[in-house]
Formats: structure tokens, C-alpha cells, sequence
């Protein structure tokens, strides 16, 4: 197994070495340059000024030398100062908002997996039912709904008819001021809108691979061999088929990630999370580049990272992924 | 003759031997028969038609100039003379969501069209050539599926500024990779087909086996997958513009008129409602679409 991780792991290098390149490549290749964008704003300075600013920056060297620089300080994990005013290291924006987003994201794949797997199952063994046949309108309906509006939509709901739950932030005001109980039921309920939400999508299309992954199962020989042999549905489904069939869904759960991350941006945007998402539109906005760079590369090497682990966890639960030692793809 | 055949009278359709391509006129007729007994892909594709009309004859169906404000119809709820309510400044909804419909089905259609392109030489090139040339190709689709779609979509529409080209064409240079794993895995199978070893003994170069004689077989599962592309390229924009990065205002689209529903959310909902209603319409409308000429085209596929 641990060869395994580390041949995976190996095999991530080049990889992670190509996100940074074309990342590097996509800043370098779009016109205009970010020094420009500040003189804007600053419409006294002088020419000597710029060329001054240029060099402060580096962006007077060639373009492979600034790649090697840059390559080297993103190895450091050094990602320059933020253009914003506030001029902090692009890293420590990052990393306060870092455990923001996962959090998110862990608690999202939590539920999507907990229902979802559970969902598929009951469609399958019902196949063509009404619950079945509910569930693909559902998974339909669950493809098609853009997550910000769903969000509106639960905002108008509960924030503003019900006034059940509060519609933006991770706390309330007077927070200081509650005590622990309190505070915790603060949090949960300033994250059940955001996460329920962002799980929607999600939870549609891994419980329509659930039921695909089970159905497919039970046509197996083994099931076939199971049932002759006079075990009961139950235990054929539960203890035979559920257990092969879900080894798939959880490979794809990794492969969520990319996703999920790319969600945060309007689900933190939507409901003023200060996350990674949040950042990301904030600097979008104001074209500053450091953090884009970062933000771009973090979010990259946590999908890596993501898929990694998936892999790993494919071959924990399925022992002919390590013997056969082949990258699962 | 292979393919497929009619039984005299019983209407029944027979499978014999290996499907080919058969007559076209055969053909057709099965896959209409088929498409027809989907009814929700029925339903589907007339929604897709609906809207593309509705988008095509915009500026006659539209009731109100989709730009002109009314200080004095500010806000208001839907009625008998703004079916689908106004915005805060008196601009009526329902014009300005049938002039965001022709955005959304422009970006659709164009990055689609992009991603199409792309994709099939990836995987047309990488499958064709296989060895070295296949394993760059495809290190690169990973690496670009790695990257979270949407960072790198924001990412390219900060550096390049937001306008509706920009959009078009990010939006379809992030999304062509799953067509190049798709046309790859196509031309694998076919490639080694006798067809394909008779045109190279009849001395045909690399260039036209590829994309006279390969292609035009794998080109089924490119159309569903393109339908399906739709879709997709209809919520990414309007995501990017419900963000403020994507087609900006005053040009209206179904994202950028819900940002207003977002900032009157208290006291408008109809501005957060009926665009979202639009976008989930037609993006489901094109799924059933697309999953049902994907049953009635390529049984192989089905679920």
C-alpha cells in the first residue's frame, strides 16, 4: 500500500509542475500588466516611476527568467504581496480563508455521500417505481438548477418570508456576546443554507451513480450465486452488492473536488462566506494577481490532492487496484 | 444489406448482424420512431425550440424596449402590464429576459462550437497516433481537469476583461476536455476497423483517414455530448454573469438580472425567480434533449 501512495504520488510531480506552467502561462499571455492597472489609479506618476515599479516587480526580465523566480519563490510557498491596498503577503490571505472553504467542502461531500449512497440504493432496488421514477426527475431538476439561484430561492424562503435563518456571514453580530451553546447553534445555522445548497448538485449526480454502480452489480454472476443459494434480499443487497457498487461512487466522490471548490465561489459570494471562493471574485475583480496565481495553484493542488486520495481509498477498498498497480483512471 | 430492416406490416423493427451506417432513409426513420416514444426528450426538444424562437424574435415579442427605464413603474410586482414585474428602475423583466435568452443561446451555441472543435482534434490526434503523441495529449486534458473549472474561468475573465467574446471562447476552452476523452476512446475502436486498413492500402493520407473516414463515424456521441455542452455553457454564463464577470450591464442576461433580485431580495423576488426559472427551463430542456438522441442514436450508450 505504501508503495502504491508513493508511486501516486510520484506520478502527481509532473503534474503539479504543468498546473503551475500554464498557470504562469495564462498570466504572462493576457494583454495589459498589472502595474499599468495600478497607475491608473495613481494618474501623476511618471514615466521613471513606472519603469521604477516595473523593475520592483520584475517584470522588466525576460519571461523565462520570471518563471524561473516565480518558480522558485512558489516552491517556497512565497507568493508575492497582494496588489490590494491592504499590500499583505497573498499567502496569508489565503490561508485564513483556507480552512473556510474545506471545512465547507468536507461537510458538503459528508452529506452529499450520506445521502446520496442511500438514495441510489433505494431507487435501484425499486427500480422503475414511483420513488425511482421521482428520483430521476430529481436528479434532472438537481442537474439543471444554477446552486446561486437555488440559493436566492432558499434565501427568500427561509431569510426573508420564514426569518428562520439568517442569510449571510458565518456569525451573527452579538456573537461575543452568547454564550457556548448559543454560539455553536449560531455557526450551524449560518453554515445549513450555504451547505445545503452547495450539497444539491452533488447529491443528484452521485446518487444517480449509486443506482447506475448497484444495478450494474446486481447482474453480476456472484449476485446471481448469492440468491441461489437462499440468503435473503436483504443480505444479498446490503452485504453483496452495496459493497462492490459503492467503490466506484467513492473514486468519484475525489474527483468531486475540482468541483466543489468551483461551487464555493458562488456559495461564498452568495451567502458573504469569507472564503477561498470569495477571495477568488474580490481579486477577479481588482485583477490582482499574486492571489489569483495562488488561489489558482492551492486550488489546483487540492484537486490533485483530491484525487490522490481517492485513488488511495480505491485501492483500500479494492485490493485488485494495488496488485494490478495500474493508475485507476 | 446490414442494418436495419422493417418486418412487412408488423411494423417491427429487426437487428441484423453488425449495425453499419445502412441507408440514411431507413435510418431516420428509426430514429425518429425512437426519439418519438421518449416523451420527456419530446418535451425537451420542443422547450429548446420555444426558447431559440423566442430568443430569434426578441426584439417583436418583447413588449417594452429591454433597456428603457420608468421612474415610476419602479419595482413593481408581476401584473397585467408587466407580466414578469420591473427592476429597480422600471425596466420590464419579461423584455429583458427575451433579450437575455439570445445571450444565453449565442454563448451556448459559440462555445459549444468551440469546445467541439477542440476536443475532436485532441482526441481525433491523440487516438489516431496513439504512443507519445496520445500520452502528451491526454497529461494535458488531466491537466487542465484538475484545474477547478470556474477558477480558471475567472481567472482568464479578470485577465482578459469581461466581454461576450472573451466569455464565448473561455467558456469553451475550459470545457472541451471530456469531448477529446470521449472522440479518443471513439477513434480507438474504430481505428483498427477494416475500413480504415483498406483506405491506408488504397494510399489515403493520415489527415484525410482521420477526418474523412474515422471521424464522420464518431460523430454520434459527439452531437449528444455537444447537446449536453449546451447546457452547460448556459449555466456557466450565467453564473459568470450573476457574478459581475460576465456579460455586463446594461446588456441584459438571465445571470446579471439576478444579481438585482439579489440586491432587492427582500422586496423583489420575482427579479430572482423568473430568470433562474429560464436558466433551469432550458438547461433541463437541453439535457432531456441530449439524453434522448443519445437513446435513440446510440443504443449502445443507454443506461
Amino acid at each position: 500500500m505504501l508503495t502504491y501512495l508513493i508511486r501516486r504520488l510520484l506520478i502527481s510531480i509532473p503534474l503539479l509542475l504543468g498546473i503551475l506552467c500554464l498557470s504562469f502561462l495564462m498570466l504572462k499571455l493576457a494583454p495589459g500588466e498589472p502595474g499599468v492597472i495600478q497607475q491608473d489609479l495613481q494618474a501623476r506618476a511618471t514615466g521613471a516611476q513606472r519603469e521604477t515599479l516595473r523593475q520592483l516587480y520584475g517584470l522588466d526580465k525576460p519571461i523565462y527568467v520570471q518563471f524561473g523566480r516565480w518558480l522558485w519563490r512558489v516552491i517556497r510557498l512565497d507568493f508575492g504581496r497582494s496588489y490590494s491596498p491592504d499590500g499583505r503577503a497573498a499567502l496569508d490571505k489565503i490561508a485564513e480563508r483556507i480552512p473556510i472553504t474545506l471545512g465547507l467542502n468536507v461537510l458538503e461531500l459528508l452529506i452529499i455521500f450520506s445521502v446520496a449512497v442511500p438514495l441510489g440504493i433505494l431507487s435501484a432496488t425499486r427500480q422503475y417505481s414511483a420513488f425511482d421514477k421521482s428520483m430521476t426527475l430529481f436528479v434532472f431538476v438537481g442537474f439543471a438548477t444554477p446552486d446561486f439561484w437555488l440559493a436566492l430561492l432558499m434565501m427568500i424562503l427561509f431569510g426573508v418570508q420564514l426569518g428562520w435563518l439568517p442569510m449571510s456571514g458565518l456569525r451573527s453580530l452579538n456573537f461575543e456576546y452568547l454564550d457556548f451553546w448559543a454560539q455553536v447553534w449560531d455557526i450551524l445555522s449560518h453554515l445549513l443554507l450555504p451547505v445545503l445548497v452547495a450539497s444539491f448538485g452533488g447529491l443528484a449526480y452521485l446518487s444517480r451513480l449509486m443506482r447506475g454502480s448497484l444495478l450494474e452489480v446486481v447482474r453480476q454472476d456472484y449476485i446471481r450465486t448469492a440468491r441461489a443459494k437462499g440468503l435473503p434480499e436483504g443480505d444479498v443487497i446490503y452485504k453483496h452488492a452495496v459493497r462492490n457498487a459503492v467503490i466506484p461512487v467513492v473514486t468519484l466522490l475525489g474527483m468531486m473536488l475540482p468541483g466543489l471548490l468551483g461551487g464555493s465561489v458562488f456559495i461564498e459570494t452568495v451567502f458573504a462566506i469569507p472564503g477561498m471562493g470569495q477571495l477568488f471574485v474580490q481579486s477577479a475583480f481588482s485583477r490582482d494577481e499574486p492571489v489569483l496565481m495562488a488561489l489558482i495553484v492551492i486550488g489546483a493542488s487540492l484537486s490533485l490532492l483530491g484525487n490522490i486520495l481517492a485513488d488511495v481509498s480505491y485501492g483500500l477498498v479494492d485490493p485488485r487496484i494495488r496488485v494490478s498497480g495500474r493508475e485507476a483512471r | 444489406m446490414s442494418g436495419f430492416r422493417r418486418v412487412k406490416g408488423t411494423g417491427q423493427i429487426l437487428e441484423e448482424g453488425i449495425p453499419s451506417t445502412g441507408r440514411p432513409a431507413l435510418r431516420r426513420g428509426f430514429f425518429w420512431r425512437q426519439f418519438r416514444r421518449n416523451q420527456l426528450a419530446v418535451c425537451g426538444g420542443a422547450v429548446v425550440l420555444v426558447m431559440t424562437v423566442a430568443a430569434l424574435l426578441a426584439s417583436v415579442l418583447a413588449p417594452y424596449d429591454p433597456g428603457a427605464y420608468d421612474v415610476t413603474q419602479i419595482l413593481m410586482p408581476p401584473g397585467p402590464a408587466h407580466w414578469l414585474g420591473t427592476d429597480q428602475i422600471g425596466r420590464d423583466v419579461l423584455s429583458r429576459m427575451l433579450f437575455g435568452a439570445r445571450i444565453s443561446m449565442a454563448v451556448g451555441f459559440v462555445s459549444v462550437g468551440i469546445a467541439v472543435v477542440v476536443g475532436t482534434l485532441f482526441g481525433t490526434v491523440a487516438a489516431y497516433y496513439g504512443g507519445r503523441v496520445d500520452e502528451v495529449l491526454m497529461r494535458f486534458v488531466d491537466l487542465m481537469l484538475n484545474f477547478p473549472r470556474l477558477f480558471l474561468l475567472l481567472t482568464l475573465i479578470a485577465l482578459l476583461r469581461p466581454s461576450i467574446w472573451v466569455i464565448m471562447a473561455v467558456i469553451g476552452l475550459t470545457g472541451w476536455m471530456g469531448l477529446a476523452r470521449l472522440v479518443r476512446g471513439e477513434i480507438l475502436s474504430l481505428k483498427e476497423r477494416e475500413f480504415v486498413l483498406s483506405a491506408r492500402a488504397l494510399g489515403a493520407r493520415d489527415p484525410r483517414i482521420m477526418f474523412r473516414h474515422i471521424l464522420p463515424n464518431a460523430l454520434v456521441p459527439v452531437l449528444v455530448s455537444a447537446t449536453l455542452g449546451v447546457a452547460g455553457a448556459i449555466l456557466a454564463e450565467s453564473g459568470l454573469s450573476f457574478l459581475g464577470l460576465g456579460v455586463q450591464p446594461p446588456t441584459p442576461s438571465w445571470g446579471n438580472i439576478l444579481i438585482e433580485g439579489k440586491a432587492n431580495i427582500e422586496i423583489a423576488w420575482w427579479l430572482s425567480v423568473f430568470p433562474g426559472l429560464a436558466i433551469l427551463l432550458t438547461v433541463l430542456a437541453y439535457n432531456l434533449l441530449g439524453e434522448g438522441l443519445r437513446d435513440a442514436l446510440d443504443p449502445r450508450l443507454r443506461q
